[in-house]
C-alpha cells in the first residue's frame, strides 16, 4: 500500500512540479528518468541526482549505457534497457533539461569526516599517489565539459562509483578514473563521499 | 623461493649433527636479510611505475597533456632540465600552484630524475583541438617575432621545432590552453624570483604581445609535432 501511495505522490509531483521541456516535463523521455532520480531530478536512492549535472557527462553517460562500457551491476540493470531505445538527439534534449535545474546538495554523508574529505579533494595524498580531484572536477566540484559535477551527490552513490572503479567496472574509454580510485582505500573513499555530499 | 629452497638443501646437507644446524640458521637468516634487500629494489622500481601512473593521472597517460578544470600541460618529450627546474620552483613556491607544490614536494631527487628521463623518450602526438583560424600569423610570430613591438621570436630560444634545449621548454605539441594561459598570466603564477630561475626572462618578452597575438601562437606551437 505504503509503495502505491509512493507512486502515486510522484507521479502528482511529476506533473505538476517540474519545469517544462521541449515536449514538456511530463513527456516520455523526462518522465522515464525522472520515475527513478527522482521527480526534478535530484535523485533518489540509488539513483543519482541529474539536476544540475553537466549535459556533456550527462550525454557521454548515456551513450556509455547505450555501448554497455559503463557496466556496474545497477547500470546493467537498470540502464542498459532505459537506454537502448533512446536516440542521440534525445539524450542531448535530456541532459540540458536536467543542467537547467538548480541542484540540491544531498548532505547525508559523515560530518566528522568531511574536513579529511576536503584535504584530499583540494591536495590528493601525495605520498600515497593519490591525485587531487580538484585539477579536474574544479574549486567547487562543479566539474565541466564532460567531467562530472560532484558537489552535493548523494554519499552513496559516491562511494559506490569510486569502489566500483577500484574493482574494475569502466565507465568509458580513456577516463583516468579507474586508475585514481585504484589507489584509494575505504577510509580516503568515505572521506571523499561524506564530503563531496555536503558541497554546495 | 630461490633462496629459500638453496637454504633447505643446504639444510639438509648439515643435519648430520646438531653443531651444524647453527651455521644453517645463520646462513638462512643471511639469504632472508638479501630476499629483503631484493624485495626493497622491486619496490624502488614498483615505486617508478606507481609515480609515472600517479604523474599520468592527470598529465595523460602518454603525457600528452589533459584537460581537467585546469588545462594539464604535456609532459611528453618535455626538456628534463626544465621540469626539474619547474618541479623545484613549485616547491620553493617560486611558481605558484598549490597542487604541483603537493605533488612535488614529495619526490626525492632520484624520483624526479627519473621520472624527467621517462617523460623526454614519450613521443605522442599532440593533444590538439585548438582554433586553427590564425596559425599563419601564429607561425610569423614564432619564427620572426614582432620587431615593432619588441617581441623577439620563439624559435630565437625555443629552436625552429619548438624543441627547446636545457631549461628552455619545449612548446611543440603543448595544450592550446595551457600556452594562453601561461603567457597571459606569467606575472601571476610564475617567474618569480629572476635570480634563480631562467623562465622570468618570459615575463618581459612575453608581455607586449595581445591577447589575439598569444592565441595565434599558442595555436600553432600545439600542433607542431
Amino acid at each position: 500500500m505504503k509503495h502505491i501511495g509512493l507512486g502515486i505522490a510522484i507521479l502528482a509531483i511529476v506533473a505538476s512540479a517540474a519545469p517544462s521541456w521541449a515536449g514538456g516535463a511530463d513527456s516520455f523521455g523526462v518522465r522515464n528518468c525522472t520515475w527513478c532520480h527522482g521527480a526534478s531530478g535530484q535523485g533518489y536512492m540509488v539513483a543519482p541526482r541529474l539536476a544540475g549535472q553537466r549535459p556533456q557527462y550527462v550525454e557521454s553517460q548515456l551513450r556509455s549505457f547505450r555501448e554497455h562500457t559503463r557496466d556496474n551491476p545497477f547500470s546493467k540493470q537498470y540502464m542498459w534497457g532505459a537506454v537502448a531505445a533512446l536516440d542521440p538527439n534525445a539524450a542531448h534534449e535530456l541532459a540540458i533539461y536536467f543542467a537547467t535545474i538548480a541542484p540540491k546538495a544531498a548532505d547525508d554523508g559523515d560530518s566528522d569526516l568531511a574536513a579529511r574529505g576536503r584535504t584530499i579533494y583540494t591536495e590528493g595524498i601525495p605520498e600515497a599517489n593519490i591525485v587531487s580531484c580538484y585539477a579536474c572536477h574544479g574549486p567547487d566540484a562543479e566539474g565541466v565539459r564532460d567531467i562530472p559535477r560532484l558537489g552535493g551527490l548523494a554519499y552513496f552513490y559516491l562511494k559506490s562509483r569510486l569502489e566500483q572503479w577500484g574493482q574494475g567496472y569502466h565507465s568509458s574509454a580513456g577516463s583516468p578514473m579507474p586508475m585514481v580510485a585504484s589507489h584509494l582505500g575505504p577510509n580516503e573513499i568515505k572521506a571523499l563521499a561524506s564530503y563531496l555530499s555536503f558541497v554546495k | 623461493m630461490s633462496e629459500r629452497f638453496a637454504a633447505k638443501r643446504l639444510l639438509s646437507r648439515r643435519t648430520i649433527g646438531l653443531r651444524a644446524a647453527l651455521p644453517a640458521a645463520l646462513l638462512t637468516a643471511i639469504f632472508i636479510v638479501a630476499g629483503h634487500a631484493e624485495e626493497r629494489g622491486q619496490a624502488a622500481r614498483g615505486g617508478l611505475e606507481a609515480k609515472l601512473e600517479y604523474c599520468k593521472t592527470c598529465h595523460g597517460l602518454q603525457g600528452q597533456g589533459y584537460m581537467g578544470y585546469f588545462p594539464m600541460p604535456r609532459l611528453a618529450g618535455q626538456q628534463p632540465d626544465y621540469i626539474e627546474a619547474q618541479l623545484r620552483a613549485f616547491i620553493e613556491r617560486r611558481r605558484t600552484n598549490p597542487i604541483m607544490f603537493n605533488v612535488a614536494h614529495v619526490l626525492s631527487p632520484s624520483m624526479l630524475t627519473a621520472l624527467a628521463t621517462h617523460f623526454k623518450n614519450l613521443d605522442p602526438r599532440p593533444f590538439g583541438g585548438a582554433p586553427r583560424g590564425s596559425l599563419s600569423e601564429g607561425k610569423k610570430i614564432f619564427q620572426e617575432g614582432l620587431p615593432e613591438a619588441n617581441v623577439p621570436a620563439c624559435s630565437a630560444c625555443h629552436g625552429i621545432e619548438g624543441k627547446g634545449q636545457n631549461e628552455i621548454p619545449r612548446l611543440a605539441g603543448q595544450l592550446y590552453a595551457y600556452t594562453v594561459g601561461q603567457l597571459t598570466g606569467w606575472k601571476k603564477e610564475r617567474g618569480q624570483g629572476s635570480a634563480v630561475d631562467t623562465s622570468a626572462i618570459m615575463a618581459p618578452t612575453a608581455h607586449n604581445l595581445t591577447r589575439s597575438q598569444v592565441e595565434a601562437v599558442a595555436a600553432y606551437v600545439s600542433y607542431l609535432q
